[in-house]
């Protein structure tokens, strides 16, 4: 799991909402496959997602198999306020991944 | 005294009478009907849009025969485009015999080509273009559907850019595109740079952020009304085409961005929402059922040539031909953004009848001339019709196919079903323009694996399916792949996998088995690394080696569900 | 000469490795898991038709990575607001996709990511609203040889 990467907007109206997209680096290893012994190759997926706003939730999901490597996630968020967006992955290793992103409210 | 249609057809008959004694028939064409015969159109209103696409590179006059077979299933059966022949002519009302019906129907083709002589050239369109303009200078917009840089030889030999160069001369006002994205995400780049006008594509998305990668509409102002074109290139580019090309685009129909887009162009000011589309026609016409506030769709990628205007609920669609076959000239009134009054015509290019527009001519010489050897040079000579257009097969197709079952040493061959390439009269010479003119692609390798029976039945459902799926928006245009060395049964009204029956290997007569293997040829592949000699010099070296070639007429493929 | 087996030139022609990354579904077994993550989600609830946008392509470019956008008309709030939008797909080996939950914060309710196809097949999209409401979607998603179109 590695690099970490979010698009929102620097600055924002009190109560606009914006658009967040966001793009992490993974494998999204499915369990499914089998390696060349006919082994299966363990299932090692980012499983779950999420999106604070001066600590308090605004989107997150729970990701199974099917997403694709790199996951790739796109929602919206109302802006009160000037704060601080965070973003949090974490894969079945236990491994967590965060990065956080400023909003000027003018 | 003859009114204009008898005397038409008078011509058509003693251009018959003409026989096959050669193709200098051009005298009569000039006779019978004149470069203002194309031109008379009695103006409407304040704007006119002249549309002109999937050119596929065609800078010179061609012999285009239109589809004798171009089924619909579902909702759209017996709707056009899906009536051919004498069912065409009797629903347009045109007379047999007569140049609507030699350019826009299948019937006494090679008669009425020997009287009417070839179609399209670009110096011919650029001439009745310039006459459009100076009859209403302020009024008029020259659109390109794409499918133009794709085609031909000096179009290959020069990835893309001699059409960019003549179509800046030709003064388009913009442009959207299908085959142009063949050429790869950097050379699409490169000859955007150099394009006189804008390249639209509301529906192309990178595949990182999901974000436009092309200007979706650009607004004119024609005679003080607001216009907004928005491009829709061909959604099904890189599963119809190398996707390998272009990896970092993605595309699709996007009815909803498409909304967005043209809610966007009506609050920025637009009286009038042109879509400049590559869609298809039985696309286009779900989605002007599926997104409001399209005035006109200038339909493209299908080929299919319409002499009406097609209302679906407000919205007008307009299908132009092909290869340069036809220019489109739409007037309309209008007024508090909507249009109240519009005046439509399909206008044949008959290249013998319009004189060539001296400056593009200079354009298409410079093009053409550093090539000529190549060009001119001949293969050998067709007995027969060659052509491609039609649901099923072609006989372009079917010497392709001979081609590769020989040169490929195969047992079965397979030839994508692409809609584009001109077609030859019987006695005609084949020359390399003629054989670059039906497989210039940039992925030409002429592979050659092993299948299973069960293989080939998945290709052929598959892309049946692709044609005769119900629903358009499962549909990618093309016709049915073309086979050689195997006949089988299609039930066009049955589901995929369904479709496909009575399989046989025309070399033994046995029926194709599931299990066993075969050994493939066939080109156009859409994967990355394809081996094999290009198509091109596979067919041109056939050809040679025959001398003269003659197509028996092709009855492996049975069609049911009619 | 190169041989070509029929998985394989499914595979290399669509450029849907998905098949060989998610594996080759049951399809008895993965309709009835469909259902069970169905059943599990409605809680005995009858899901509406309507509210709930679920658009994905037509035809898949790629397998790996097909595009999918879901949304609930309105904009969130504390009275009203999507607490769970599950996505499923009938002819993966696993049905599952993402489960998606939105706050009044959320603006919007929409969300947007990629997901893998074996092959053509059905995604399901369920909503259910903080009061109880479930709402429901379905897309067919063609996964196709392609490369005869134009």
């Amino acid at each position: 799991m590695s690099r970490p990467r979010v698009k929102l907007p620097k600055k924002a109206a009190a109560g606009e909402i914006i658009t967040i997209k966001t793009l992490v680096n993974h494998k999204m290893e499915s369990g499914q496959r089998k390696d060349k012994e006919g082994n299966t190759i363990p299932r090692l997926i980012i499983n779950s997602f999420q999106c604070n706003f001066n600590g308090t939730p605004v989107f997150s999901c729970e990701i199974e198999p099917a997403v694709s490597a790199n996951p790739f996630m796109e929602f919206t968020a109302k802006v009160p306020e000037s704060g601080e967006f965070e973003f949090i992955w974490k894969d079945d290793n236990g491994d967590v991944l965060s990065t956080k992103k400023k909003i000027t409210v003018a | 005294m003859l009114s204009r249609r008898e005397f038409l057809q008078v011509g058509a008959a003693a251009g018959a009478l003409l026989g096959s004694g050669g193709f200098s028939a051009p005298a009569f064409a000039r006779q019978s009907v004149a470069q203002e015969d194309l031109l008379a159109f009695n103006p409407v209103g304040n704007v006119t849009l002249l549309h002109l696409t999937d050119l596929h590179a065609q800078l010179v006059p061609v012999y285009f025969r239109e589809p004798a077979i171009n089924l619909g299933v579902g909702e759209v059966a017996g709707l056009p485009p899906h009536i051919t022949g004498e069912q065409f002519l009797s629903r347009f009302g045109l007379g047999p015999g007569g140049y609507d019906a030699y350019t826009m129907a299948s019937v006494d083709f090679v008669s009425l080509a020997k009287t009417y002589g070839r179609v399209g050239g670009l110096d011919r369109i650029a001439t009745l273009a310039k006459a459009i303009r100076a009859e209403r200078p302020t009024q008029t917009l020259l659109l390109d559907g794409g499918d133009t840089w794709q085609g031909s030889y000096t179009a290959l030999a020069s990835k893309g850019a001699d059409m960019v160069t003549a179509m800046n001369a030709l003064g388009v006002d913009a442009m959207t595109a299908h085959w142009e994205f063949t050429y790869g995400t950097d050379r699409v780049e490169e000859l955007i740079e150099t394009m006189d006008f804008p390249f639209l594509a509301a529906n192309v998305r990178d595949t990182d952020w999901e974000e436009p990668v092309f200007e979706a509409y650009q607004m004119f102002e024609r005679n003080g009304v607001q216009i907004a074109v928005i491009g829709q290139a061909f959604p099904y580019t890189p599963i119809a085409n190398p996707r390998y090309k272009i990896p970092t685009w993605s595309f699709g129909i996007r009815d909803k961005e498409l909304q967005e887009t043209v809610d966007e162009a009506r609050t920025e000011g637009a009286d009038l929402v042109v879509l400049l589309s590559h869609n298809g026609f039985d696309v286009d016409r779900k989605l002007a059922r599926r997104v409001s506030g399209i005035d006109v769709i200038l339909t493209g990628h299908t080929h299919d040539a319409i002499p009406e205007a097609i209302a679906v609920g407000e919205t007008l669609l307009i299908a132009s031909g092909s290869h340069g076959k036809f220019l489109s000239r739409l007037d309309l009134d209008v007024q508090g953004g909507k249009i109240r009054d519009y005046a439509y015509r399909l206008i044949p290019v008959l290249s013998d009848v319009i004189a060539p527009d001296p400056e593009m001519a200079a354009v298409i010489d410079g093009i053409r001339a550093p090539h000529q050897a190549t060009l001119s040079r001949v293969l050998g000579r067709t007995d027969s019709l060659l052509y491609r257009r039609g649901n099923f097969n072609g006989t372009f197709d079917d010497l392709i196919c001979d081609a590769l079952l020989a040169e490929r040493d195969s047992q079965i061959a397979l030839s994508p079903g692409f809609r584009w390439g001109a077609t030859l009269l019987p006695g005609q010479e084949i020359t390399v323009d003629d054989v670059y003119n039906m497989t210039a692609i940039t992925y030409p390798n002429a592979y050659r694996v092993e299948m299973t029976g069960e293989t080939i039945k998945t290709v052929l459902e598959d892309v049946a399916d692709n044609l005769f799926n119900p629903d358009p928006y499962y549909q990618q245009g093309g016709d049915m792949v073309r086979v050689g060395g195997l006949g089988y049964r299609i039930d066009v009204q049955e589901q995929i996998g369904s479709r496909i029956s009575d399989m046989t290997l025309l070399g033994d007569g046995t029926p194709i088995d599931a299990d066993k293997t075969y050994i493939v040829s066939g080109w156009a592949s859409v994967n990355e690394g394809t081996e094999g000699p290009p198509i091109y010099d596979v067919v041109s070296q056939y050809i040679q080696k025959q001398g003269v070639v003659s197509l028996e007429p092709n009855d492996n493929v049975r069609i049911a569900g009619l | 000469m190169t041989k070509v087996t029929k998985r394989e030139f499914l595979i290399v022609a669509t450029g849907a490795a998905a098949a060989a990354l998610v594996g080759t579904p049951n399809v008895a077994l993965s309709a009835e898991r469909v259902q069970a993550r169905i059943d599990e989600f409605l809680g005995g609830q009858t899901a509406q038709e309507g509210g709930l946008t679920l658009e994905m392509p037509e035809i898949a470019e790629n397998g790996n990575t097909v595009p999918l956008s879901v949304s609930v008309d309105g904009e969130a709030s504390e009275n009203r607001y999507v607490e769970s939008l599950l996505v499923l797909a009938d002819g993966n080996p696993e049905p599952g996709v993402a489960t998606f939950h939105f706050t009044p914060m959320s603006g919007e309710q929409r969300a947007a990511t990629r997901m893998r196809l074996a092959k053509t097949q059905n995604v399901v999209a369920l909503a259910k609203m903080n009061d109880g409401a479930v709402m429901k979607a379905e897309t067919l998603v063609k996964v196709t040889i392609g490369g005869c179109g134009g």
